[in-house]
C-alpha cells in the first residue's frame, strides 16, 4: 500500500485524511497504519469479497425507472470515512438543535401559526409547498411529536466546516447501509478495530423499536413497518429494519381498518396495529384522503390516526419541513423557537421565487445546482457546471414556470477520501447522512452514511445516481486511540 | 401470523421442493434414456406430460426433443414451472418474508438463485452436475430451515407447503408410467419395462429402499410403498400424515378431527389413503387414481387458501 498512498494526490481539495502538508490527520494516524502493512493485492480481495458478501446476502436496492426487480448493490469502499470525537460532538449537538428546531416548527404550522403571524416565514411559502397537507391542520400527533425519524445531509466544504445540505423529514433511507457497512468492515478489518475505539452504530434498531413504543400509549405496542412492498427501491432496508427490531413488516394490503382502529389480517383473524413505522408516502397512506389511486396504503388510515387510535411514524405532513426553500429558512426557525445560534450553516440557497435571487441564478447557472424544491434522490436536479446548453435553458424554463418550485445553491467543494478505483487509490468527493431519532429527547445514531461519487470529479453521490458508500467511524477520542490507562 | 406472510412461505417451499423434485426426475430420465435400446424411438413427451404443462410446451416448440425438453423444463422462464422459474418464484416469496425467515435461509434461497441463474448449458455432463446442485441445494435450505426456523406456525406453513408439494409431485411421477409407452405388448416385464421401474422409482429417491424392503421389481410392490406406505418420506400417504399434523398445530385442533375447510378435506383424503390399497387401485386403474388424488389436492390447496390466507371478514 506504501506506493498508492504515497502517489495519493489532494489536488487541491479538502481531503478527509490527509493535511495540505501531507500528514495523516490523528483520526486516521491508527488506520493509516494498519494500512502500511497490508499489500494492494490483499486490499483487492478484501474489496471483492466485500462486494460479494452484499450479493449473497441479497443487500440490494432497485433501481426506479428501470422496470421490476432491477436489483443493483451500492457499491462500496474498504476504506472508511473517520470523524474525530470533537468534531462530532459539533455535529451531534448542531443535529439535535435542528431537529428540535424543525419539530416546533411542523406543531406550529398545523396548529398556531405562530411563525406565519410574526413573518418569520411567509404563509405562501408554507402552503404552497407540496409537502404541507392540508389534513394535518389542527391534527395533534402522538407526544406531540412529528420527525420521529429523519436523515440531515451533511458537506464539508473546502473551509473545512460542515454544512447542512438538506433535511430529509419524510422517509429518509439509508441506515441499514450503515449497520451492514460496519458488519462487513468487522469482518475485513478485524484488528483494526481492536486498535482504534470507533463507537458503535449496532444499538439502532433497538433505539428505534424503543422510541416507537415510547409514541403509543399502550402498554406492549404492536408496532409494524409499512413497506409499499418487494419493489420499492428500499425495500431490503424495510424489511431488515422489521427483522432487527423483531416486529411484523407488512403492506397496505395487510391492514384494515375495522371498528374505528387500524387491524392486521393475520392467519388468527384481526389483531389491532398500535405504531406503523411507515416507509410509505405521505401522499399513499390513506386513499379516502390523499391521492385515490394509490394502493399501498389503507383506506381509512388517517382518519384512525386524527382520532389517536394509531401511530404514525413520522407523522403525515413532515414534508414541508424539508421542503429545499423551507430550509433556507431554517437558521430563522431555530432562533426563533430555540433562541440559539444555529451550530451547523446551511449551503448558501437562493430561492427562484425572489425576483432578486432568480436574475442572480438564471445569470450564474452553469456555475450552480438547481434543485427541485420536494425532490430527492438526486432525481430533478441541474449540476451547472456538468450541463449543457439545451439542459440549461430547458431548466430556465422550467424556472421562469414555476419559479416556487426550484431552489440554487453554489456548487459546494465537497471534500474528498481515498477511495479504491481501478488500480489506485483516488480522492472522490462524499458526503455524511446522520440519522436522529427523536422520541422523548433526539438521539443522534453515532455514525452515518458517508456517500462517495465514485466518477472522478462527480459531486452527485446518490445511490440512485452511480453513488457508493463507506463505511463511517465515529471515534471515541480524537484519535481513536485505546486508552491503556 | 400475517395471512400474507404465511402464504408467502408456504409457497416459497412449494417452489423449492417442486424445483427439487423436477431436477431430480430431470436427471435420473435423462440417464434412462442413454441406457435404452438404441433401435427405441426416444420418449421425450411423457416428461412434459407428467407436468401438466404440455400445452404451453407447444405453443413454444415444434417437437419433442432432448434440447426442447430440457430447455423448457429447466431454463425457459415463459414456463411457470419451469426449475428457474420456481427459483425465482422461491426467492420472490423469500424477499417478501425475510424478517420472518432466518437470515441463512434466506442466504442459501439466494445464492441456490443465484448459481443457477446465468447458467444456460445445454450439454450432458454439465446438466447431471447442475441437476445434483439444485438437488443439494434444495436439501441445504430445508436443513437450514429446520434447525434456524423456530418451529411455530410459520415452520408449519412452510412445511405444509413443502409435503403438499411433494405429494403431488410424487403422484405426477407415478403416472409417468401411464404414459411411457411400451413397444410391444410383450415387453410388460421385460428390460425395458424393468428400466422405466427403475427410473420411476430413483425419481422418488425410492429405488435403494424398494430393493431393501421389497427385493424384486414387481408393479404392485412399487405402487404399494410410493403410495401408501406411511414411512417413505417420499410416499403420498406419508407426506400427507406429515402435512396434516402441520395443519392441526397451525389451528391447534386435535389431529382426526376438522375445525377448518382445510383440515376437512386433508381428513377425507388422508382417509381414503388409509383404509386404501394396490387392489383398490388396481380396480379403479391406476391413472384415474392418480387423477382422482390430483382434484383432492386441489380441493385441499383451496380450503387452505380460505383457511388462513384469505379469511372473509
Amino acid at each position: 500500500m506504501k506506493d498508492l498512498l504515497k502517489s495519493y494526490q489532494s489536488d487541491g481539495f479538502f481531503d478527509e485524511v490527509f493535511l495540505p502538508s501531507g500528514e495523516v490527520r490523528p483520526a486516521y494516524r491508527s488506520f493509516i497504519n494498519d494500512l502500511l502493512g497490508t499489500r494492494t493485492d490483499e486490499l483487492k480481495a478484501k474489496q471483492q469479497a466485500a462486494e460479494k458478501t452484499y450479493l449473497a446476502r441479497g443487500i440490494t436496492f432497485n433501481v426506479y425507472s428501470e422496470g421490476e426487480g432491477v436489483e443493483r448493490t451500492m457499491p462500496f469502499d474498504l476504506l472508511p470515512r473517520i470523524i474525530s470525537a470533537d468534531e462530532w460532538s459539533v455535529i451531534d449537538r448542531g443535529l439535535v438543535q435542528r431537529v428540535r428546531a424543525l419539530d416546533a416548527f411542523l406543531d406550529d404550522v398545523y396548529g398556531k401559526k405562530r411563525i406565519i403571524k410574526d413573518k418569520i416565514v411567509p404563509r405562501d411559502i408554507i402552503e404552497s409547498s407540496s409537502g404541507y397537507l392540508k389534513a394535518c391542520d389542527g391534527v395533534h400527533p402522538p407526544k406531540n411529536r412529528w420527525v420521529n425519524i429523519s436523515g440531515i445531509d451533511l458537506i464539508r466544504h473546502s473551509d473545512g466546516r460542515y454544512y447542512v445540505l438538506e433535511d430529509n423529514c419524510r422517509v429518509p433511507s439509508g441506515v441499514s447501509y450503515v449497520l451492514e457497512n460496519r458488519e462487513i468492515m468487522k469482518r475485513v478489518f478485524p484488528r483494526v478495530f481492536d486498535r482504534t475505539h470507533v463507537r458503535p452504530v449496532n444499538d439502532y434498531p433497538l433505539r428505534l423499536l424503543e422510541m416507537l413504543e415510547f409514541l403509543a400509549d399502550v402498554d406492549k405496542p404492536n408496532v409494524v413497518v409499512l413497506t409499499p412492498g418487494i419493489y420499492n427501491s428500499a425495500y431490503f432496508e424495510h424489511s431488515f429494519l422489521a427483522q432487527q427490531m423483531g416486529v411484523e413488516l407488512v403492506e397496505g394490503k395487510d391492514l384494515v381498518i375495522d371498528n374505528g382502529f387500524c387491524c392486521m389480517r393475520t392467519t388468527r383473524g384481526l389483531k389491532r396495529v398500535d405504531v406503523i413505522y411507515r416507509r410509505v408516502d405521505d401522499e399513499c397512506l390513506d386513499p379516502l384522503v390523499f391521492r385515490p389511486d394509490s394502493l399501498l396504503g389503507v383506506p381509512g388510515l388517517f382518519d384512525v390516526y386524527r382520532k389517536g387510535r394509531v401511530v404514525l411514524a413520522n407523522a403525515p405532513g413532515t414534508g414541508v419541513a424539508d421542503d429545499k426553500v423551507i430550509c433556507s429558512f431554517v437558521p430563522d426557525i431555530i432562533k426563533y423557537y430555540l433562541d440559539e445560534e444555529p451550530v451547523l450553516p446551511n449551503v448558501p440557497t437562493y430561492l427562484c421565487a425572489r425576483p432578486k435571487d432568480r436574475a442572480y441564478i438564471i445569470e450564474n447557472i452553469a456555475q450552480m445546482v438547481v434543485k427541485e424544491s420536494c425532490q430527492s434522490g438526486g432525481y430533478g436536479m441541474l449540476m451547472g457546471p456538468a450541463s449543457t446548453k439545451e439542459e440549461r435553458e430547458a431548466f430556465i424554463g422550467k424556472i421562469n414556470k414555476d419559479p416556487r418550485n426550484y431552489i440554487a445553491q453554489p456548487v459546494m467543494a465537497l471534500s474528498r477520501v481515498p477511495t479504491l478505483v481501478g488500480e489506485g487509490l483516488k480522492g472522490r468527493h462524499v458526503d455524511l447522512r446522520p440519522f436522529v431519532l427523536f422520541g422523548k429527547d433526539p438521539q443522534v445514531l453515532t455514525g452515518g452514511l458517508t456517500r462517495v461519487a465514485l466518477r472522478q470529479g462527480s459531486l452527485v453521490v446518490n445511490s440512485s445516481q452511480g453513488g457508493g458508500s463507506k463505511d463511517t467511524w465515529v471515534l471515541s477520542s480524537t484519535d481513536g486511540s485505546v486508552d491503556h490507562a | 401470523m400475517l395471512s400474507r406472510a404465511a402464504e408467502s412461505i408456504y409457497w416459497m417451499n412449494r417452489y423449492i421442493e417442486r424445483a427439487e423434485n423436477y431436477a431430480r426426475f430431470m436427471d435420473v430420465n435423462l440417464s434412462l434414456i442413454i441406457d435404452l435400446p438404441k433401435n427405441l424411438t426416444e420418449q421425450w413427451q411423457p416428461l412434459v406430460r407428467i407436468t401438466g404443462d404440455d400445452a404451453l410446451f407447444e405453443s413454444l416448440y415444434d417437437a419433442y426433443s432432448r434440447e426442447t425438453v430440457v430447455e423448457f423444463l429447466t431454463f425457459n422462464r415463459n414456463n411457470p414451472n419451469s426449475i428457474m422459474s420456481c427459483l425465482i418464484q422461491a426467492r420472490e416469496n423469500a424477499r417478501t418474508v425475510r424478517e420472518i425467515i432466518s437470515s441463512e435461509m434466506w442466504h442459501q434461497i439466494n445464492e441456490l438463485f443465484l448459481s443457477v441463474k446465468d447458467t444456460t448449458m445445454i450439454e450432458h455432463g454439465n446438466l447431471s452436475d447442475l441437476y445434483r446442485d439444485i438437488k443439494n441445494g434444495a436439501h441445504l435450505f430445508n436443513g437450514i430451515m429446520d434447525s434456524t426456523l423456530m418451529h411455530n406456525e410459520s415452520y408449519h406453513f412452510a412445511n405444509l407447503g413443502r409435503l403438499i408439494e411433494r405429494a403431488d409431485k410424487t403422484a405426477r411421477i407415478i403416472d409417468m408410467k401411464y404414459f411411457y409407452l411400451l413397444p410391444r405388448v410383450e415387453d410388460v416385464g421385460t428390460a425395458i419395462d424393468f428400466l422405466q421401474w427403475s427410473a420411476l422409482l430413483k425419481s422418488t429417491s425410492a429405488y435403494e429402499v424398494y430393493r431393501k424392503k421389497y427385493g424384486r421389481m414387481d408393479f404392485r410392490n412399487i405402487l404399494e410403498l410410493l403410495i401408501f406406505d406411511r414411512e417413505f418420506p417420499r410416499a403420498i400417504h406419508f407426506s400427507l400424515l406429515e402435512a396434516d399434523r402441520s395443519l392441526h398445530a397451525i389451528s391447534g385442533s386435535p389431529v382426526g378431527a376438522f375445525g377448518n375447510a382445510a383440515e376437512k378435506e386433508m381428513g377425507k383424503t388422508i382417509a381414503r389413503l388409509s383404509f386404501n390399497d394396490i387392489h383398490d387401485v388396481v380396480k379403479y386403474g391406476l391413472h384415474e387414481y392418480l387423477d382422482d388424488f390430483q382434484v383432492r389436492l386441489n380441493c385441499l390447496g383451496e380450503g387452505i387458501f380460505h383457511s388462513f390466507f384469505n379469511q372473509r371478514q
